[in-house]
């Protein structure tokens, strides 16, 4: 029988007793393994024919750094547009006229489908199909001298980007709840004012991680516009190993200097994230 | 002769097969607490989003002060008015759901002011005013400053209720405005709506809440598949239902 108010006997006193550090013998082991191949890779590199005398002399040389830094600007810009376009095109994907549906869907299609470094070729080499392009009776040009590297890598970058974007914030757009919709609705709100207020806003939470994504892809896939003689980062150093020959020690400087911006990217993508979490329990706790 | 502020002549509204709504007649008067009840599935939340056009109807009409919703006539047929004469009709009437719907990412006081300076484009310090009173009467002046996710669900609900008064509705809708909430919050919101009522309000309420329609409402409506089966002065639906499908309802609920 069960007594009253006592508890039952049998059961040690576990208080003050604490939980045993247990030694992983295994994580030990592997972790000096990884260290092995490690040392045993940069002692290959450090014997192979390498001169690193270069990659610092180069790491910090004028063509260099102006390689980055247009590098940067391309990143942003050509991100910028994507950006633009993505949210056109998903805001026409999602909306009920059949036509701009369609308009988006196709967009999506033939960007998406195509590799981008055919389509930077294509838009550099548009002076073949239109020799002279502009508006007529207004202006016109030659469009050899319109379509510089720069305006080709943007409009290739951008535009391409647009239609991998397009999709990112279409699927943010989804994860909002209906019910935002009809709140902003029942106040009042028309369509576009409801998405730029409420819905927008919203997705942007849910969007930013795979558009830091698409961004950290997008400042590497500038070196592409290195084939249509923008003088991004790739293009700088490879004009100087065709020069000196030290075409590792040059391809190391570059890539040091994507990784390190890289590097910079992801803390500040934390960040913005923070920003746009504004109200959500995450925070708030 | 005065007009009743809605009139809703012989409305129908389907979801592909199923009859949401079935020859729906209905008038509310100025100043009435009107209470919708009835299973689910019987058509109350979808009048109540017709009404302010979230949904739209496939026959009939209904008019909001006089005024036709969604529609124009014009040569013998009716066109649909265009989404921004839509967001105008809408103004007239505020609306709570069920689930609140608050915008998660604004605090209580910017969930208010939202509506009236970016719809009605009213200066935003007199607009700051109104909603900080509006705040106080809900009984959340301390709570201004909170995301929705801050606050619990009855104080949600009632920045809801805040919210849709921001807007100077001649009508309000609540539907099902205390079926998500925790037992032991149902009764801050319904405080809130009674006080409301009392205040002239015009209401349609759909609820659950039998006790609240009794003492608050100034009719009370049942409806079963679609159709207005009953419909009377609360203390007789409620109190002696004439409708054996009334009765049955009530005896389920109770």
């Amino acid at each position: 029988m069960k007594p009253a108010s006592a508890l039952a006997q049998g059961f040690p006193d576990l208080s003050g007793m604490r939980i045993a550090r247990e030694p992983h013998w295994f994580r030990w082991i592997s972790a000096a393994l990884i260290l092995l191949v490690l040392a045993a890779i940069a002692r290959a590199f450090a014997n192979g024919q390498i001169e690193w005398s270069y990659v610092s002399r180069f790491l910090t040389a004028k063509v260099i750094l102006e390689g980055i830094v247009n590098t940067m600007v391309m990143a942003v810009l050509a991100m910028m547009l994507g950006i633009f376009l993505g949210v056109v095109v998903a805001i026409m994907r999602l909306s009920p006229n059949p036509v701009l549906k369609s308009v988006a869907a196709g967009y999506t299609w033939l960007f998406r489908g195509t590799p981008l470094i055919l389509q930077l070729l294509l838009w550099f080499n548009l002076a073949l199909v239109f020799p002279t392009i502009g508006i007529p009776g207004l202006w016109s040009a030659r469009a050899v001298d319109v379509m510089t590297p720069f305006l080709a890598a943007l409009l290739g970058l951008g535009i391409n980007q647009g239609a991998y974007t397009s999709e990112v914030m279409r699927a943010g757009m989804l994860s909002v709840d209906i019910g935002q919709y009809e709140a902003a609705q029942a106040i009042g709100m028309g369509r576009l004012r409801a998405l730029r207020r409420i819905v927008l806003p919203q997705a942007m939470r849910v969007v930013i991680p795979p558009l830091g994504n698409e961004f950290i892809s997008m400042v590497k896939a500038t070196s592409l516009a290195s084939v249509i003689q923008y003088p991004e980062l790739l293009h700088n150093a490879e004009n100087i190993y065709y020069a000196n020959s030290r075409v590792i020690e040059l391809l190391i400087v570059a890539g040091l200097w994507y990784l390190l911006v890289v590097s910079i990217l992801t803390p500040l993508q934390m960040l913005l994230e923070r920003r746009f979490a504004r109200g959500t329990l995450r925070l708030a706790r | 002769m005065t007009k009743p502020l809605v009139a809703i002549r012989s409305v129908a509204k389907n979801f592909g097969e199923f009859q949401a709504l079935n020859n729906v007649s209905l008038d509310v008067w100025s100043g009435e607490v009107m209470c919708l009840i009835g299973a689910s599935g019987s058509g109350k939340t979808t009048l109540l989003r017709c009404i302010n056009q979230l949904a739209t109807i496939d026959a009939g009409g209904i008019w909001l002060d006089g005024e036709l919703l969604g529609v124009r006539e014009h040569g013998g047929k009716l066109h649909r008015l265009s989404e921004r004469e839509i967001g105008r009709q809408r103004l007239k009437t505020g609306m709570v759901f069920q689930r609140f719907n608050l915008f998660p990412h604004k605090t209580a006081l910017e969930n208010i002011t939202e509506g009236p300076t970016q719809v009605q484009g009213r200066k935003a310090d007199e607009v700051r005013t109104e909603a900080l009173e509006l705040l106080r009467r809900v009984g959340l002046a301390a709570k201004a400053d909170s995301y929705p996710a801050q606050l619990s669900g009855g104080q949600q609900q009632r920045v809801a209720i805040a919210r849709a008064l921001a807007m100077k509705p001649m009508l309000m809708l609540f539907d099902e405005p205390t079926s998500a909430l925790d037992p032991e919050l149902v009764g801050e919101v319904l405080a809130v709506m009674k006080e409301l009522a009392r205040s002239g309000m015009t209401m349609m309420v759909v609820t659950h809440e039998l006790g609240f329609a009794r003492e608050v409402a100034d009719r009370v409506v049942y409806m079963d598949q679609g159709a207005i089966v009953e419909e009377g002065r609360a203390s007789d639906v409620l109190g002696a239902p004439r409708e054996e499908r009334t009765k049955a309802f009530l005896s389920a609920v109770i």
